[in-house]
Order: C-alpha cells, then sequence, then structure tokens
C-alpha cells in the first residue's frame, strides 16, 4: 500500500456510534438489567488465605425464608484435572473450576466457597453469613521469593513443575520454568566494559475497571441457558460456561451488555457460571453484581514480580549481552503473565547473547490475570531501568543508546522470530526530535528535585478469529454486526474501516454488538486484536458487499460485472460511448432486496507495537511525593483509524502506568489479608494527580493490514514504569527498584527516613 | 425486612413518590426502584463518582445518599440533562472531544461538569482538574474530559454572549 494514498474516512474524527446512548446514560451495562421475577445471588468468601475445607453447613441459611438456592462446589459437574483448548488458549479445566467455587481448599481471601440466590439482595447478604463453614486454617504464602523455598506451604499437592516438557526439581510452587537464549552469554559478559546488574520488584496491582463484574442469567425449561453480563468476549464466556457446566455451546447463548472497562480482566468468569448455576435450580432469572470489594479480593489482580536483569555494554553504548530472571505470581493457579513479560523484556533492542528465564509461582493470592499487555509493563521496568543506570554510567544519552542498539526489520527477536517491518527506531527518533526532548529541565527549583526519564516498550499485538457480517439497506445505509464487545470506541474504528472500502461516510454505517447466537465466532476484546482482526473481516465483508453491487449494476445496466468500476463511492461504466454512474445509495435502492455480506477472519500479520516515553517530574524531598510535570507519549499505530481514540489508549495507558509507578499496589497483612480493598485505599491517579498528557502518533504501516493498522491499546502501559522509575532516580540520585516509589520508599531511598 | 417509607421528591423537574427501606441508598432507589440506571455503581462507597447525581445545587455520590434524604429535595440524574432541545453543550463536547471510551463513568463526569460550570463558568485547567478529581476514570487519562469541559464552558459562554 502507498505511504501517500489519501483516505476518505480513516485518519478523521468522526462522533462515535454509541456516543449519544454513553453521554446520556441511555447504555445499556450489564447491571442495568432488571427482570421482574429475578432472583439476586450473592456468594460466601473464604476468610482466610489459606484453609482446608472440612465441610459446610448450609441448614440454617436454607431456613431463611428469602433464600430460594445454596450452591458450593459439589453442586459443579466433576471435571477432569486436564489441560484443555479454550477459545484461544489453554486452561486446566479443575483449576478453572476451583476458582469459581472453591472444592477441598480454599487458597486466597477471597476464595468463592458457597453461593446464594434469595428474593431480594439483602436477604441474600444475610443468608451467605448464615452458611456454616468448618475450615482447617493453614499458613498461608504471599511472597513469590517465600513460595520458591522447598519448605514453604505448598498450595496444590499435585502439582509439578513443568520445565520445558520435562519435570524438575523444583518446589512444588514453581508452576512452570522456561528459558529462552540464544547467543553465548559468557562470552558477551566478558566482552563488556560495563555490566549493571539488579534485583527490582513490583507489587500486586489490579486492572481497576470502574465497572464491576456482573452476570444475569435465565435457564429455559428446553435446556437453553441465557446469561447477559459485562465481558471483552461473549464467545470465550460461552466457551468457559461449556467446559465448567458440561454443557454444549449451542444451549448457551450469551449476551455482551456494554462494558465498563476491563483491560484484560474481564476474559476469566468468575460468578457468571455461579449465576447460570442458581438460575438452572432455581428456573428463575438470577442477577449478580459484584462489590468492588470482591472486585479486588476475588478477581484477577496483575501479577506481583521479582525480576533480575544483568546487561553488559561496551564502551560505544552497544549492548553486549542481556540476561534476566523473572519470577512471576501467577495467584491461586498456575498461569501468570510471566512467558509475555519473558517475551518482551529486551524485545525493543537487538542482542546477540541473552538468557530468560521464567517462572509462574503459585501463592495465596487470587489467580491473576491479564492487565493491558499482560507481564511486559513489570518486565520491561526492569531492563529499562537497568539501560539508564548503564547510560547514566557510560554518561551516554538514553535516546542516543536507544539508536545505537534498537531493533529493526530483519532483526531477529529474543524468542526467535525475526522481526518484519516495525517501528521502534521511529518512535526514538520522534523522541530525540520532540520540543519535550529538546528543551531541559531545571534541576532544582524551590528546593526541589527534578528528573526526566526515558522508556521504551515493546508488545506483540494479536491477530486471531473475528466474525463480521453487512446487510446493506434499501436506503444504502448499512448495519454492520460484529462480535467484538467495544471498550474503547471499537465501533468507530471497525466502522470506519468499512465505510473507507464502500466510499460511504462514518455515520452510513450502524454498527452492533450482538450475542453469540448472532454472529460468527469472534475473540476477545484483548491483545490489541480488535481494530486490526475484526477490522479486517469488516474490510472483507465490505469487499464482497461491493463485489455484490458491481452484479447488481452491471445487470442493472445489461453489462458485465467487469465492465464496473467502482471510485469513491461511486459505480462508473461506459456503455456505447456513454459515461453511466450509479451511487451506493442508487444501487442499493435498485437492488431490490437486502444484500447481506458474511466474513469470518484469522488474520496473522498483526505487526508489533513499540513506544517510547519521556517524562519530567519533581519529587517533595521532605515528604517524598513525586509529581509529574510534564509527559510525552510517542507510539507507532501503524495506522491511526480514528486518531482521537488511538490517542485516548496511549493516554488511558499511560495514567494507568503512572498509578503503578507511584501510587497502587495491593496492601497484605501476616494472614494475608488484603487491607486496602477500596478505591479510598488502593490509590488511582485522579484528574488532579496528572498532567496533560501529549501524544504523538507515529505512522509506519503494519504490512499485514490493508490499512496498515497496528494494535495500539497495550504498549502505552509498558513503558511508564520505567520512564517514570528512571525519572526519579535521576530526580534524587539513587537508583529506585521497587514499585510503587509511594512516599515513603522515595524517602527511604533518599535515606530520610 | 424493615417497614418502608414514603418519600415525596422532584427528579429531573418531575414530581415522583416512592417507598424505600430506610436502608437502601439514593442510588439504589434510583437504579432498582425507579429504573434510572444512567447513575452507576463502581465503589458503593463514594469514591469513584460515577453515581453523581445533582441533589438541590450540591452535587453528592448518590451511593452514600439515602433514599429517605430526597424527601422534599430536587434530584438531577444524568438522564434530566438532555433536553427536549437537544444535547447539553456538555455531552456535545464529550462527543467532539472523545471524552469517553467505556463510558461507564461518563454520566458522573457530566453531572459533576454541569454542576462546575454552573458555579464557575470559566474555570481554568487547574479548576476542571481539581474539581474532578472525585470522579474517577480508568480509561481516559482524563487529558479529553479536561479539554471537553474547558470547550463547553467556552461553548456555554458564547451561548450567554449571545443571549444577551
Amino acid at each position: 500500500m502507498p505511504e501517500d494514498k489519501e483516505f476518505k474516512v480513516i485518519g478523521t474524527r468522526p462522533i462515535r456510534h454509541d456516543g449519544i446512548d454513553k453521554v446520556t446514560g441511555r447504555a445499556a451495562y450489564g447491571a442495568d438489567i432488571h427482570f421482574p421475577d429475578m432472583l439476586h445471588g450473592k456468594v460466601l468468601r473464604s476468610p482466610y488465605a489459606h484453609a482446608r475445607i472440612k465441610s459446610i453447613d448450609i441448614s440454617k441459611a436454607s431456613s431463611h425464608p428469602a433464600v430460594k438456592c445454596i450452591i458450593t462446589s459439589d453442586d459443579l459437574p466433576l471435571v477432569e484435572d486436564t489441560i484443555t483448548e479454550l477459545g484461544e488458549t489453554v486452561i486446566n479445566l479443575k483449576y478453572l473450576s476451583d476458582n469459581i467455587l472453591a472444592s477441598d481448599k480454599a487458597l486466597y481471601k477471597g476464595h468463592p466457597v458457597a453461593a446464594v440466590a434469595a428474593t431480594d439482595p439483602y436477604a441474600a447478604e444475610e443468608a451467605i453469613n448464615m452458611i456454616e463453614v468448618d475450615y482447617e486454617i493453614l499458613e498461608p504464602v504471599l511472597d513469590v521469593r517465600q513460595a520458591m523455598e522447598p519448605d514453604a506451604p505448598v498450595l496444590h499437592e499435585s502439582l509439578k513443575t513443568e520445565s520445558m516438557g520435562k519435570g524438575e526439581d523444583q518446589s512444588q510452587n514453581v508452576a512452570s520454568h522456561s528459558q529462552r537464549k540464544h547467543g553465548d552469554l559468557e562470552a558477551g559478559f566478558a566482552a563488556a566494559d560495563i555490566i549493571v546488574e539488579r534485583d527490582f520488584s513490583t507489587a500486586t496491582i489490579h486492572q481497576g475497571y470502574i465497572e464491576t463484574h456482573n452476570a444475569t442469567a435465565q435457564y429455559n425449561e428446553d435446556g437453553e441457558l441465557t446469561v447477559w453480563c459485562s465481558t471483552q468476549g461473549a464467545f470465550g464466556v460461552r466457551d468457559q460456561l461449556s467446559k465448567i457446566l458440561k454443557m454444549p455451546v449451542s444451549k448457551i447463548k450469551v449476551v455482551p451488555m456494554e462494558i465498563g472497562g476491563g483491560f484484560g480482566g474481564k476474559v476469566q468468569v468468575y460468578i457468571k457460571p455461579i449465576a447460570a448455576l442458581l438460575a438452572m435450580k432455581t428456573r428463575k432469572p438470577v442477577k449478580m453484581t459484584m462489590t468492588r470489594t470482591e472486585v479486588f479480593e476475588g478477581t484477577g489482580p496483575a501479577p506481583g514480580s521479582y525480576i533480575r536483569v544483568k546487561l553488559g555494554a561496551d564502551k560505544t553504548g552497544k549492548i553486549t549481552a542481556a540476561e534476566a530472571h523473572l519470577i512471576f505470581e501467577a495467584g491461586a493457579y498456575p498461569g501468570s503473565a510471566v512467558g509475555a513479560g519473558s517475551l518482551c523484556i529486551f524485545a525493543p533492542y537487538k542482542i546477540d547473547n541473552l538468557q530468560i528465564d521464567g517462572y509462574d509461582v503459585v501463592l495465596n493470592k487470587p489467580k491473576s490475570s491479564a492487565y493491558r499487555a499482560p507481564g511486559a509493563p513489570n518486565a520491561c521496568f526492569a531492563s529499562e531501568c537497568v539501560i539508564d543506570e548503564i547510560c547514566q554510567k557510560l554518561d551516554m544519552d538514553p535516546i542516543e543508546f536507544r539508536l545505537i542498539n534498537g531493533a529493526k526489520e530483519g532483526d531477529r527477536r529474543c524468542d526467535g522470530p525475526i522481526y518484519p517491518k516495525i517501528g521502534y527506531l521511529e518512535t526514538v527518533e520522534a523522541a530525540q526530535q520532540h520540543g519535550h526532548y529538546a528543551e531541559s529541565i531545571d534541576k532544582t527549583p524551590n528546593g526541589k528535585l527534578r528528573g526526566r526519564g526515558v522508556a521504551s516498550g515493546f508488545w506483540m499485538n494479536g491477530g486471531g478469529r473475528s466474525s463480521v457480517t453487512i446487510n446493506v439497506n434499501a436506503d444504502g445505509r448499512i448495519n454492520l454486526i460484529e462480535g467484538s464487545t467495544d471498550i474503547g470506541g471499537t465501533r468507530a474504528s471497525i466502522a470506519m474501516q468499512a465505510a473507507e472500502v464502500l466510499g460511504l461516510s462514518s455515520e452510513d454505517i450502524m454498527p452492533a454488538v450482538v450475542d453469540t447466537d448472532s454472529v460468527g465466532y469472534t475473540g476477545v476484546t484483548g491483545g490489541s486484536r480488535t481494530t486490526f482482526a475484526t477490522g479486517i473481516a469488516a474490510i472483507n465483508a465490505a469487499e464482497n458487499i461491493r463485489a455484490q453491487m458491481i452484479g447488481v449494476v452491471a445487470n442493472h445496466w445489461e453489462l458485465k460485472p467487469s465492465d464496473v468500476k467502482f471510485k469513491d463511492g461511486t459505480f462508473l461504466a461506459q456503455k456505447n460511448g456513454e459515461e453511466l454512474q450509479m451511487t451506493f445509495k442508487e444501487v442499493a435502492a435498485v437492488a431490490g432486496g437486502p444484500l447481506v455480506g458474511s466474513v469470518t477472519a484469522s488474520p496473522g500479520g498483526a505487526g508489533n507495537g513499540f513506544a517510547t516515553h519521556i517524562v519530567d517530574l519533581e519529587v517533595d524531598s521532605e515528604t517524598g511525593k513525586v509529581d509529574i510535570l510534564r509527559y510525552t507519549a510517542i507510539q507507532d499505530v501503524g495506522r491511526a483509524i480514528h486518531p482521537s481514540y488511538a490517542e485516548g489508549q496511549v493516554e488511558g495507558g499511560v495514567a494507568q502506568g503512572v498509578g503503578w509507578a507511584l501510587s497502587e499496589g495491593y496492601l497484605y497483612n501476616d494472614e494475608g489479608h488484603m487491607t486496602n480493598a477500596s478505591f479510598l485505599d488502593y490509590r488511582m491517579p485522579t484528574s488532579y494527580d496528572l498532567p496533560s498528557i501529549e501524544t504523538v502518533l507515529v505512522e509506519v504501516p503494519n504490512p499485514g493490514h490493508p490499512y496498515g493498522v497496528r494494535g495500539a491499546g497495550e504498549v502505552p502501559l509498558v513503558p511508564p514504569l520505567a520512564a517514570i522509575a528512571n525519572a526519579v532516580s535521576r530526580a534524587i540520585g539513587v537508583r529506585m527498584t521497587e514499585l510503587p516509589m509511594s512516599p515513603d520508599r522515595v524517602l527511604e531511598a533518599m535515606g530520610s527516613i | 425486612m424493615s417497614k418502608k417509607t414514603h418519600v415525596q421528591t422532584e427528579i429531573n423537574g418531575e414530581g415522583i413518590e416512592f417507598l424505600c427501606e430506610p436502608r437502601q441508598s439514593l442510588l439504589e432507589v434510583l437504579r432498582d426502584e425507579l429504573h434510572l440506571t444512567g447513575a452507576k455503581e463502581g465503589c458503593n462507597n463514594g469514591n469513584c463518582g460515577a453515581c453523581t447525581v445533582l441533589m438541590g445545587d450540591r452535587i453528592v455520590n448518590s451511593c452514600i445518599v439515602l433514599g429517605v434524604e430526597a424527601e422534599g429535595e430536587k434530584i438531577e440524574t444524568i438522564e434530566g440533562i438532555a433536553t427536549s432541545e437537544g444535547l447539553h453543550p456538555i455531552q456535545q463536547k464529550f462527543l467532539e472531544h472523545a471524552a469517553l471510551q467505556c463510558g461507564i463513568c461518563t454520566p458522573g463526569f457530566i453531572v459533576s461538569s454541569k454542576a462546575l460550570l454552573e458555579q464557575n463558568p470559566t474555570p481554568s485547567e487547574e479548576d476542571v482538574r481539581f474539581w474532578l478529581a472525585g470522579n474517577l476514570c480508568r480509561c481516559t487519562g482524563y487529558h479529553k474530559i479536561v479539554e471537553a469541559v474547558m470547550d463547553a464552558a467556552k461553548a456555554l459562554n458564547t451561548e450567554v454572549a449571545d443571549n444577551a
């Protein structure tokens, strides 16, 4: 595709199709569902971080007059302790099921133990407190390094460490150990003039979506189950329900309501199978919503981590060798993002000699789940901080260092693939040329300490299956039916791609996100895949429609389809020396019936995403508080379909990164209880904590997409942790290695407390 | 279940009567009894602002106001912001500036912003950021929300000038 191609719709900023519903309060989210005869479900959760469930007595609770049904893990079908395919991933069914309702052991505080359906939510809450559970309290383990010790409390007696396909003699809490290496590490370090090695740690944190989890289920007499819910992927929910409840997928309809944020945390199911089971037993609609505390204590946080990085470079700044050990919290069941973190840690650089070891470790915290570029922010925090320290020691500009070492097309990524066309160096060059970088900062105004930090980040981006159906109405406007839930403006970014193909305006397209009975299989809105993969499905469906319309026009003009051309929304032909033309709308009117185009696409070639961020900040040396003064985020998005929403992804990622760097983290007491499970005590940034965020969209078109799109949603969360840590470290003159960099930690680093 | 209380109030300009339990929050009454689901529950303890409504001339987190406290009050919710004339300029500017992503916090931000601009028609960026600090947004990083509110202030002031 030529770079100078002119677009009519792509690159413009139309108003999103679902906008009016969302600014007027009319948009229907999962918790807005109401049935006149519905019951309300509540979950009883373990008050202990680690305990054996000896018995559960529901007799008192059952006598509550408003209670209609009580379930425990005994009511879930027995599932095998086997690895099975689930949508586009693999999972151990026993773990999946045990996380819904604990069977033999409760593995974290907040682990569901039983659930109640009652006629009102207050009664359901009263009833769960009447359930008597006899626990044998066990010692919890809350730190991955302790969990790896040989005498650590064991979570799963049956767990065996998987290490490169073989068993390994490790603590039973180490679920897996992976290793990636190439080149000669020893020779690489021997060739280095400078080596920096450091340990880093990051706290367990949460995605922090504002809408809590919800599910409303109804079960009909014919065995058909319907679940209305908030999810990033309705088909993924259907797959999980099918496996956990042992029901055929075709008996389950999942209706994705509007979703109030997800960031990776609304892929895994929690209360959906519980609502379904309660509905199946009572034959009444059952509605469940989580409280904020339940979300913190019972749903996938992003893993806390310990990472050691050793990096060697020669005097010219060329990296000679790199080594990393990443230990990630899986939570109660195996499956942290350590694999993805291991892929991403050195990905922006061409490194000839490297070794990366990743450990997935279970401990008594909720099962971790994805959070925006899962694993990459933790990993790049460590590697990008070590790079900054090397730059300081070599007295080298950090942008210059990245220009020397940055990966480009043809270089090999640490896990093997050769990079296709990527835009990493373009982001570094854009940073170098930006006014922000050109302007120096006054390091010590008014006794406060100022610093500037730079960091880069990488995310693979995903493809996968998406389906789209386009119906052309007689008035020429089209319905675009899709399965991708719209979290951040994808109705617009997908519709605009179809509009571009058909020469229509964005407003001519009416996108609809529908249930699992009404569209073909579509993967989750996640992995930065939606504008890319569902976009390609929409382009293909639009091309199908265009071909059909050419047939209609040819028929109308009594010509061959090959005689008809399509340009800028107009069908053209020459006949007997006469110029014929019809608009899209005129053709729709003469078509004489609906035109329908349905497509399923499963594109590869997602195109990797890179970003480089610059931050200036100020540290109050009396309080240790960090204030962000200026933030510039530069990212290669391939092609921005709707630039405002591409910028929005970047700005939102930066804000989450500021929280991760400075203020967010699960706090635990010795018993393994989270002590800050509310938005008051778990501190996410407010508008007053942040400055304006300047976004620079770099466009190095992705050859794997007709318009050049690269995923944009995840990589903006990768650089901020290191960028901010580098700035704080430079401001105070002490290397910061633990997140969050809360005021007490900053003061401690400065030797003030 | 405790005895229900009769409450007489005004919501979005209409006289409304409802029955509620003394323990029910105003948010629960709006959503579950009156089916005005535009106000959202994000935390249920007054920290996120997704449930923001106007009570008299004050903005309140309706999750920490009791339903019975609505007696004799004038309540304005997101459902009352647009009129038969069309969207309120704040709503329009949120759309134009792409100041929403998932949209769950948007009703609360719009109600809060309206209260701000009624009290302070020419806020600085600092004023907007300070005022809106009671509303959490996890998607946007606030940048476009602040821009939208500043631009809405400008639009409203132009409207006032044109009418003068």
